[in-house]
């Protein structure tokens, strides 16, 4: 039956070429765990990969319930959670989540240094790898705040303050933030929509230029 | 042994454990996030308080309306709304019917119209109802005004949520 749906579209549209280009490719014996245990190091990436799908389905389907603003925020996070069968898992996979993403990310990270991979010619990688983890650290910095409660503001106050604290720009750069000269209305629904609409954008972006360079250039070779 | 004396090739046992493998991953991880949306769909309608509307003794033979609030949680956010109910005696039997229209939910009122004295009239498609609530031939509405829910404590008309009819 299956089948016969996938013959059928690719009959027209001839997909077999395109999905093999991008799923189909050699995995050389020394990032194959099967030969080498010890390759399980090159699963990090594709697992940080893998937590960032569940990252960006599980908050999907969070806004379903949450409000930005600073009177309804808290309580339909508290309502989502509490109320709504299963919104504890659901939000504690986005909570949880966030945090394994970084943790994930500094393991590949590491493997990446060790191994030598961020060499010529994979400079370029390595520098979208790096934008890649600064974008995550600002989602995780606006998704902080998004429960209102005193843990996100004041979490949000000290932060904007290392913000100021920047030479020069750094009064201008705490007001872009806050939306103004209080952390209150104007930040929470900019929090949100750089968390949700922004910073998820640049991140598709970044991850897709890391992914076609990484099958472009091929995985770096044995140590 | 040959390949072919497998009912299932190395290579279609191996795509049949990747796929169930991974389809088990993916439904762990989607089934509550699903179950989560649906979650509106699937809620039990709460039971309803009976608010108190009017006294018996304010009630005669024909309908009278009578407005009231009813308290209405809206996820995290508890609100009054206001609601009517045109109420009147039959008898010793005390009938509450809600003014919503069956056809497209306009607000009916009674003896509003000359032409059709003694009916409920709806002003936007004018659908009709008898005193009983029966909705008159001929008129857009399908079906008898909804009745509430009632109770008489005390001399004390409580009404409840309103119950739909197929016939009066």
């Amino acid at each position: 039956m299956l089948q016969k749906i996938y013959d059928w579209v690719d009959e027209r549209l001839d997909i077999t070429p395109m999905w093999r280009d991008i799923a189909d490719h050699e995995v050389p014996e020394h990032v194959n765990p099967a030969h080498h245990f010890s390759a399980f190091v090159y699963c990090f990436g594709g697992l940080t990969f893998f937590v960032v799908v569940i990252q960006i389905l599980s908050g999907m389907f969070l806004t379903m319930y949450y409000v930005p603003d600073i009177i309804n925020a808290y309580e339909s996070v508290y309502f989502l959670q509490h109320e709504v069968t299963h919104g504890v898992i659901v939000r504690g996979m986005h909570h949880w989540g966030a945090s394994l993403v970084i943790v994930m990310m500094f393991l590949h990270t590491l493997r990446v240094f060790f191994t030598g991979s961020y060499k010529k010619p994979r400079e370029l990688n390595w520098v979208v790898g790096v934008l890649i983890f600064f974008v995550m650290l600002g989602l995780g910095f606006t998704g902080y705040l998004l429960p209102w409660d005193m843990k996100a503001y004041f979490a949000t106050v000290v932060g904007l303050e290392i913000a100021e604290s920047a030479p020069v720009i750094g009064g201008f750069a705490k007001a872009l933030l806050a939306g103004g000269e209080i952390i209150g209305a104007q930040t929470l629904t900019r929090f949100f929509a750089i968390h949700v609409f922004f910073l998820p954008g640049a991140l598709l972006g970044l991850l897709g230029a890391h992914f076609y360079m990484i099958r472009k250039q091929g995985i770096s070779g044995p140590l | 042994m040959s390949e072919k004396e497998h009912k299932v090739s190395r290579r279609q046992f191996l795509t049949y454990s990747l796929v169930g493998v991974g389809g088990f991953m993916a439904a762990s991880a989607i089934s509550p996030m699903v179950r989560f949306a649906l979650d509106p769909a699937l809620e039990a309608g709460g039971e309803s308080d009976y608010v108190a509307v009017t006294t018996v003794d304010q009630l005669s033979e024909e309908p009278q309306r009578f407005d009231f609030q009813v308290e209405v949680v809206d996820a995290w956010y508890t609100s009054n709304q206001p609601r009517s109910a045109w109420i009147y005696k039959e008898g010793d039997e005390i009938i509450a019917l809600s003014p919503q229209c069956t056809h497209l939910g306009c607000t009916v009122n009674w003896n509003a119209n000359e032409d059709h004295p003694n009916q409920f009239y709806c002003p936007c498609h004018d659908g009709r109802f008898e005193k009983s609530g029966q909705n008159v031939a001929n008129t857009p509405p399908t079906r008898p005004l909804d009745i509430y829910e009632m109770e008489v404590r005390d001399g004390t008309v409580y009404l409840g949520k309103t119950i739909e009819r197929k016939t009066v």
